[in-house]
């Protein structure tokens, strides 16, 4: 079993009357993925707040590399990196200078310092922008320069507080990339997230977050396992053949109203052509028809009886 | 990689980063270095002639006008220091075992580099608009003296002030009043003329002395008195700036 790079035990942290985190606990293993998955509110920043430093616990432990945040905190600073929610670059500065100031800022030799900014820039794809100031960037490419400068000093464990909230679909695909590059290279990764997609594509371990309290943890498989399936939902044109499909689909549910019918499903292209054929055989004609996998929405729904936009409306 | 921290280096690093950012603004560069240029030449042209002030215009004008110099920089650092705590920087920064005075050093020094500048092309000016005096080097060097003594005092209030803000919106509006002061003085007209109220007002608030050793040391007539109430102005100032800006400091970072 390999070592814990973060430790959390019975942390808690109120603003005033407020109670953010009640009593939370987490382990990382070193060298892993681990995500905490949660709504807007939830406390995941307060989370990474505290365990990067950034704001003091009110109560429990919390050791990260093995050092106490509370008392080694330079210790502790000296080994992590902190990718934030909004990207923490220099916008009058260019993509090279806020590489540099970073270099410079951690002491780093004047030779080693430029090596690093070089191939940084060169890893992060974006030495054609290198000399244009921050401010001209795209969100995509701030926070490619926010994560090169995180890792600058090539630290052990990052932080990356929803590293790609409100970024477009093809720039996550590209920062995913980069993560798990990381990854493979050894690092641990602390990453925040409301998207169950993400955490499910980078994590070894999901902890899920809701109001202050920790309602699940585990590998992404065991969490969704927790989750009522997939569902393909049929539509028809009367009721006469939706009561002769629901009849030759047994274990569905039937809504009468708007004509539909649910029909468990793991999505997959098997059972998709399975239960196509099926109602072929019975000459059974669908007027629509979607494939719905679960998401966010269903975890919370599952583990916490009500839904995640709740937690936003507190 | 170290962990520890060298606040000498980390300062300067701060400063080249302040100083990129006023070089790169140039709404920072006209409010800092042409607006009171163009401020004294609407005094000098424009309106000094209406003012009898009981010598050459220019004269009377200069040692306001190198105040106004100091001051009109100053919404710039205010929008800058707030623009830091509020932009999320700070947080890079805090988790980097940054030393902490770096940051607030670095905007210090670098508006008291700009403020040198924009002081240089007003007293140019000066000379060029017929600016005479007959002070000793010894004079100048103590106007110089006084003159960097309030820009300090007037940059640590800023920090104090850009720091105390909301949002870099609201922490430009915090320096309105520094900009005001100096025309509720004896920078522009003679505080004896102005209305009830607002002549004791110019008289007992800190740009009048400043203003009135500055005017003695350059005219060649120094007063001792003048230059004690400026100096103690300026350090109060600065005291109170600094505690204030490191108490918001050590607070919201």
């Amino acid at each position: 079993m390999r070592s814990s790079a973060i430790a959390v035990s019975g942390l808690r942290k109120a603003y005033g009357d407020k109670i953010v985190l009640d009593g939370i606990d987490l382990d990382a293993r070193a060298g892993t993925v681990f995500s905490l998955l949660g709504p807007n509110g939830a406390g995941k920043t307060t989370t990474v707040n505290v365990l990067t430093t950034l704001v003091k616990a009110d109560g429990g432990t919390v050791r990260v590399a093995g050092h106490d945040v509370a008392t080694e905190a330079r210790a502790v600073r000296a080994v992590i990196g902190v990718t934030g929610q909004f990207a923490a670059v220099d916008d009058l500065l260019t993509g090279q200078e806020n590489l540099q100031m970073m270099a410079d800022l951690h002491h780093l030799r004047a030779g080693e310092g430029k090596r690093a900014v070089t191939s940084l820039l060169e890893r992060f794809d974006l030495v054609e922008s290198a000399q244009k100031m921050a401010a001209a960037y795209s969100g995509g490419m701030r926070r490619k320069l926010d994560l090169a400068m995180t890792l600058v000093t090539r630290p052990q464990i990052i932080f990356l507080d929803e590293p790609t909230a409100g970024l477009d679909p093809r720039s996550r695909r590209t920062m995913w990339i980069l993560f798990r590059a990381l990854v493979a290279a050894g690092v641990t990764v602390f990453v925040t997230t409301q998207y169950l997609e993400e955490a499910d594509q980078l994590a070894d371990r999901i902890a899920v977050l809701d109001r202050g309290h920790l309602v699940a943890e585990g590998t992404p498989g065991e969490l969704k396992r927790q989750v009522p399936g997939g569902d393909v939902r049929l539509r028809f044109s009367d009721v006469v053949v939706l009561d002769a499909a629901a009849r030759v689909l047994n274990g569905s549910a039937v809504d009468d109203a708007a004509l539909t019918l649910r029909v468990p499903s793991d999505g997959g292209v098997k059972s998709l052509r399975a239960l196509l054929d099926r109602l072929d055989e019975h000459s059974i004609d669908v007027a629509e028809f979607s494939v719905h996998t679960p998401d966010l929405d269903d975890v919370f729904l599952a583990l916490t009886g009500h839904a995640s936009t709740e937690a936003i409306a507190q | 990689m170290s962990t520890t921290s060298a606040p000498l280096t980390d300062s300067r690093i701060m400063v080249r980063r302040n100083l990129k950012h006023i070089l790169r603004n140039p709404v920072t560069i006209f409010n800092g270095a042409l607006m009171p240029v163009v401020v004294m030449l609407l005094f000098v042209y424009v309106l000094g002639g209406a003012f009898n002030v009981g010598e050459h215009y220019i004269e009377y004008a200069t040692p306001g006008l190198i105040l106004l110099a100091i001051t009109y920089g100053l919404a710039a650092t205010a929008v800058s220091v707030n623009s830091d705590m509020t932009k999320g920087i700070i947080n890079r920064f805090k988790v980097m075992n940054v030393s902490r005075g770096a940051v607030l050093t670095g905007h210090v020094v670098a508006t008291m580099l700009s403020s040198s500048v924009a002081i240089a092309a007003i007293i140019g000016m000066a000379f060029a608009l017929g600016f005479r005096s007959p002070a000793t080097p010894l004079d100048w060097l103590a106007a110089i003296g006084i003159i960097a003594a309030a820009a300090f005092a007037a940059t640590w209030l800023t920090v104090a002030l850009g720091m105390a803000a909301k949002t870099p919106e609201s922490a430009s509006l915090t320096v309105v009043p520094l900009l005001l002061l100096p025309f509720v003085s004896s920078a522009i007209v003679p505080a004896a003329k102005m209305g009830q109220g607002f002549r004791q007002f110019a008289e007992y608030q800190p740009f009048t002395p400043i203003i009135e050793s500055l005017r003695g040391l350059l005219a060649g007539t120094p007063s001792g008195g003048y230059a004690a109430a400026a100096l103690a102005w300026c350090a109060g100032i600065t005291l109170a700036g600094y505690l204030w800006s490191r108490a918001t400091f050590s607070k919201r970072a």
